[in-house]
């Protein structure tokens, strides 16, 4: 402390200084600069300042909502009806949806969504999860004990991360992410200071993931960490790719061999567009691998409601399943989860829903099938016209969309571009999307935010912009690129 | 397979003390306090031992077998909708509109409830309450939060930019302290917590693999905080760990005490002088009913002190919508305010929340409501007013039971409740009882409330829980249940108490 004038001047306690250095590691691309700068841009353009367009169109986040997509009437009057159960006398609402708001409303402590629930998560609800994931896999059990209700799937995959990273210097735990990657793996690795040790897709195949590849990955991590995760992303993001089945057995034999606790992020599961691909859970290919390895291999695999066909976001729920835990983990696993107390009760609610839709003999069945299948099929539409759209621009090759919510072209960029970006300290995939928004008022997120391999340059856009007003983006966006390689050639 | 032994960092027994394990392989050295050791280990297993004896209780009871009681009554938690306390109407009507909005056309909701859905979708992403919202908020709620803030604090401003809103405030809070704590210090960095405490946070700063530092209220005069304690407490941890943040809570959990202002200028002065983080939490501000308490927050206490406290001392306070009148905790919505800070440190704060996603917006939806709610000239603010005042009358009606109640009973003593949620009186156990707990491997105040629980049908908390001086129990429940419940409670209470202190007398 310093004295000026007698009075003494005392320094901050928190500085950069001071903080936890791996906060200050942290970034998250999808919410990152480039939205920071689409925000003010909005700001702008409703204080009246002219643009060459009227709107920004925020094709960063895998937000259908935020894009028009329409939420499923059920679920929506179901948990209106768990809001204000006085609603249950109306009979404008059919008895299906009475029924299952009665039986949320019977789980819940004093029957109202505003108390907590069990750090886990309502326990018939984790019974409902159960019940579907046996059913989505073929009859293969699965135990509500191991279900644990998450505020969406990120809260679950930060907890496991928590638990699993350890150890200092050489015996740091390493974490194995495949690039590129969604940045909330690399943001809850720089903040829990694991190591990231990153292994390549193959974009010259349709991003498939390639043993070797992890091999070389894992060998190289070995000399300055402690491997002991394996991270997937299957239908993958940004990428899109839906991984074979072959694919899979691959890697759970990997993962066995090399002893990795493996981290399967199927929130995209219902998102299969292309043709000859099927989701396949890691759950059901690891116990038809046969007892070897379904009664080793460590794993957790996660959902959650944001995306889909359902795309509700806001209301962050989730849940993980949990293979081959020690019961000792299993434990602390507990322990962890109740610091937060307990996930919403309205994403509970919403993903009790959501695992157990409306029976085919049930008065909203018809409704929830019609809309269920439109946004999926639309969804499926809107994969192919990207895809075909843009690999008519010259510099721009699109793989298949063949799954989740994205596409990431890769952009070719000629040189004086790559140097005025250099010049103004950007990234050169940053400075192409920051254009872009100025000019065309379409926000991307630039490759760089999700990793790719040196020298090549990607941007993420999202394809849930209704339809119309996707192909005006798609539009644009060719019509940006030509003029961009123009100007910088 | 992951186990618990692989890890090398695991103490060897007796020496383990007091956190979550981490997994870490530096060695433990925690401050000398009166806590025993073994708490933090113990700890969690016994509580979740309790809770699952709950639930099989309960279970129990529902498949029809006889039991000395009907139904458990549960004020292990302060979870007023769980004791029985309903939601607010207005709330609750406001949220089902914003979920389904064919409602907003409906007849059947006054005017001013469908107004406000359709003001608050209209502030939600495409107009649903399913999309994702800016990281740190809606900006319009975030603003009505500071509107809220100012006009508690008497005009002093509140800037939405300190504002973040997070699912919950234990979330909030482990944010907070994720930022503070450096894993790579040495010493390690500490925390002043009170005793007794909020285990929750508590768990968070061991966690996160900090040290605690306890600092003890007094509980001859109502749980106060005294300064000179605060003084003993940071010197305890010299050559120990490195203190950089006073966590306090005001009005008191699970001690029901409140504030008074001097003693708020006391504490600020305190961490100026010492160079201590404030971490308020003020969960149970509207949870006031000690005649002549009055909560005054710290946010307008710093302020009105002036330079150079009110432009220095770091402050971070804490709300959520899961106390008061709204106790809404299963929609996990709270917020803090950020005082003083540093602003290249705010950037980092900024981006480490957008990696959490958003706060679910029913949650943001309710907060709005509560910093917000109907007023004089509203269709609903009749029921509104009437719904609160009910409230209160039944929390400072059940306040005052509990003490008379408590008080009459031999071996069991507690203050008068200025603030909160909770009870937290005292059992003066006898030493048959506490032999017979060692028997068992129990903590005399758990074996209490486990016997109180199988026998009464009463879940309450045990004391040693929540950090209470070594050789005195307590035992910590919820006391905003409606009348009759606490009443029957109180009832099965008295009755067991007699029994137990008769069989180990």
């Amino acid at each position: 402390m310093t004295r000026l004038n007698g009075i003494s001047h005392r320094g901050r306690v928190l500085t950069l200084d001071s903080m936890n250095p791996n906060v200050k590691r942290v970034e998250y691309a999808v919410r990152g600069p480039i939205v920071q700068r689409a925000v003010q841009i909005e700001k702008e353009l409703k204080e009246g300042v002219k643009k060459p367009f009227t709107e920004v169109i925020k094709a960063n986040i895998g937000d259908a909502h935020a894009m028009g997509q329409k939420p499923i009437t059920f679920f929506r009057q179901v948990l209106a009806l768990c809001s204000y159960p006085a609603l249950l006398e109306d009979s404008k609402f059919p008895e299906d949806v009475k029924k299952r708001a009665q039986r949320i409303l019977e789980a819940c402590g004093g029957h109202s969504i505003g108390a907590y629930s069990t750090s886990q998560g309502i326990e018939c609800i984790r019974q409902d999860v159960a019940r579907y994931i046996e059913k989505r896999d073929g009859g293969i059990p699965s135990n509500p004990d191991n279900i644990y209700l998450s505020t969406g799937a990120s809260d679950a995959i930060v907890t496991i991360l928590k638990l699993l990273v350890c150890g200092e210097g050489r015996d740091r735990t390493g974490v194995m992410i495949s690039i590129p990657q969604y940045p909330l793996y690399s943001a809850a690795l720089a903040d829990l200071g694991a190591v990231q040790i990153n292994y390549y897709l193959d974009e010259d195949n349709c991003w498939s993931l390639n043993i070797a590849e992890l091999r070389r990955a894992l060998n190289a991590a070995r000399e300055h960490c402690n491997p002991r995760v394996l991270c997937i992303i299957n239908p993958g993001n940004p990428t899109g790719q839906v991984q074979s089945r072959q694919c899979i057995e691959d890697v759970i034999r990997f993962a066995k061999e090399e002893h990795l606790f493996l981290m399967a992020d199927e929130v995209y599961q219902d998102n299969v567009y292309a043709e000859g691909c099927q989701f396949h859970s890691f759950k059901k290919v690891l116990f038809e691998m046969g007892p070897e390895y379904s009664n080793t291999v460590e794993m957790a695999s996660f959902h959650s409601t944001s995306k889909c066909y359902m795309g509700e976001c806001g209301f962050r729920g989730g849940y993980m399943e949990v293979i081959n835990l020690d019961p000792e983990v299993k434990a602390q696993l507990i322990k962890l989860v109740s610091v937060r107390l307990c996930p919403p009760v309205p994403g509970q609610a919403l993903l009790d829903l959501v695992v157990n839709p409306p029976q085919p003999d049930e008065p909203s069945y018809a409704t929830f099938m019609t809309e269920r299948t439109a946004v999926l099929s639309t969804l499926a539409e809107k994969a192919r016209l990207t895809e075909q759209i843009f690999n008519t621009v010259p510099g721009i090759t699109c793989n298949p969309v063949q799954g989740a919510m994205y596409t990431f072209p890769c952009i070719t960029l000629p040189q004086k571009a790559i140097d005025k970006a250099k010049e103004l300290g950007l990234v050169p995939d940053m400075f192409y999307c920051m254009r872009l928004l100025e000019e065309d008022g379409i926000c991307l997120v630039p490759g760089s935010g999700f990793g790719q391999r040196e020298g090549t340059y990607h941007f993420r856009m999202t394809i849930l912009p209704p339809t119309d007003k996707l192909k005006v983006v798609l539009q644009k966006i060719r019509e940006f690129h030509l003029r961009f390689t123009q100007e910088f050639s | 397979m992951l186990s618990c032994r692989r890890r090398a960092s695991l103490p060897a027994p007796g020496r383990y003390s007091g956190r979550i394990p981490e997994w870490h392989t530096e060695t433990r050295t925690d401050i000398k306090t009166d806590i025993n050791s073994n708490m933090w280990n113990m700890k969690q297993l016994e509580y979740g031992a309790l809770a699952r004896r709950a639930n099989r209780i309960k279970d129990e009871l529902r498949q029809g077998v006889r039991k000395p009681y009907k139904e458990v009554i549960d004020v292990f938690q302060g979870d007023l909708h769980g004791a029985g306390m309903k939601p607010l109407t207005f709330v609750r009507q406001v949220l089902a509109a914003c979920v389904y909005p064919p409602l907003i056309n409906s007849n059947n909701l006054p005017l001013d409830v469908r107004q406000r859905a359709q003001e608050e979708l209209g502030r939600c992403v495409g107009g649903s309450v399913g999309s994702y919202s800016a990281a740190a908020g809606i900006p319009e709620i975030v603003h009505s939060i500071s509107e809220f803030i100012k006009r508690r604090d008497g005009g002093i401003p509140s800037h939405p930019e300190n504002i973040y809103i997070s699912p919950g405030s234990q979330w909030s809070i482990s944010n907070i302290l994720n930022v503070l704590v450096n894993r790579e210090a040495s010493p390690r960095t500490g925390v002043l917590i009170p005793v007794p405490f909020y285990n929750k946070t508590v768990l968070s700063i061991t966690q996160l693999g900090a040290v605690t530092v306890p600092y003890y209220l007094s509980e001859e005069q109502g749980w106060a905080l005294q300064v000179d304690e605060l003084q003993r407490a940071l010197e305890s941890a010299k050559g120990v760990c490195n203190p950089v943040a006073l966590y306090v809570i005001n009005p008191g959990n699970p001690a029901g005490y409140v504030q008074s202002q001097k003693s708020v200028q006391e504490v600020i002065r305190f961490a100026w002088e010492k160079r201590l983080f404030l971490l308020v939490d003020e969960l149970y501000q509207d949870c006031v009913y000690g005649e002549n308490c009055e909560f005054v927050s710290y946010k307008r206490t710093l302020s009105e002190m002036g330079p150079p406290f009110s432009g220095t001392v770091e402050l971070a306070s804490f709300h959520s919508v899961s106390k008061g009148f709204l106790g809404e905790c299963g929609l996990r919505a709270g917020y803090v305010e950020l005082v003083n800070l540093d602003p290249a440190v705010m950037k980092h704060i900024h981006t480490l929340s957008s990696k959490d996603s958003c706060t679910p917006i029913l949650g943001q939806i309710a907060l709005d409501l509560m910093t917000d709610p109907p007023k004089p000239g509203d269709p609903s603010y009749p029921l509104y007013k009437q719904e609160i005042e009910h409230i209160r009358a039944v929390l400072v009606h059940n306040v005052k039971r509990v003490h008379e109640v408590i008080n009459s009973l031999p071996g069991f003593s507690c203050p008068p409740l200025e603030g909160g949620l909770f009870a937290f009186p005292r059992l003066n156990l006898t030493p048959k009882a506490i032999q017979k707990a060692k028997e068992l491997g129990l903590q005399p105040d758990t074996f209490y409330c486990t016997r109180l629980l199988e026998e009464g049908g009463v879940f309450t908390g045990p004391g040693w829980e929540y950090g209470q001086k070594e050789g005195t129990y307590h035992i910590r429940f919820c006391i905003a249940a409606p009348q009759d419940v606490m009443e029957e409670l109180l009832r099965r209470l008295s009755s067991f108490h007699m029994t137990f202190m008769k069989d180990f007398s």
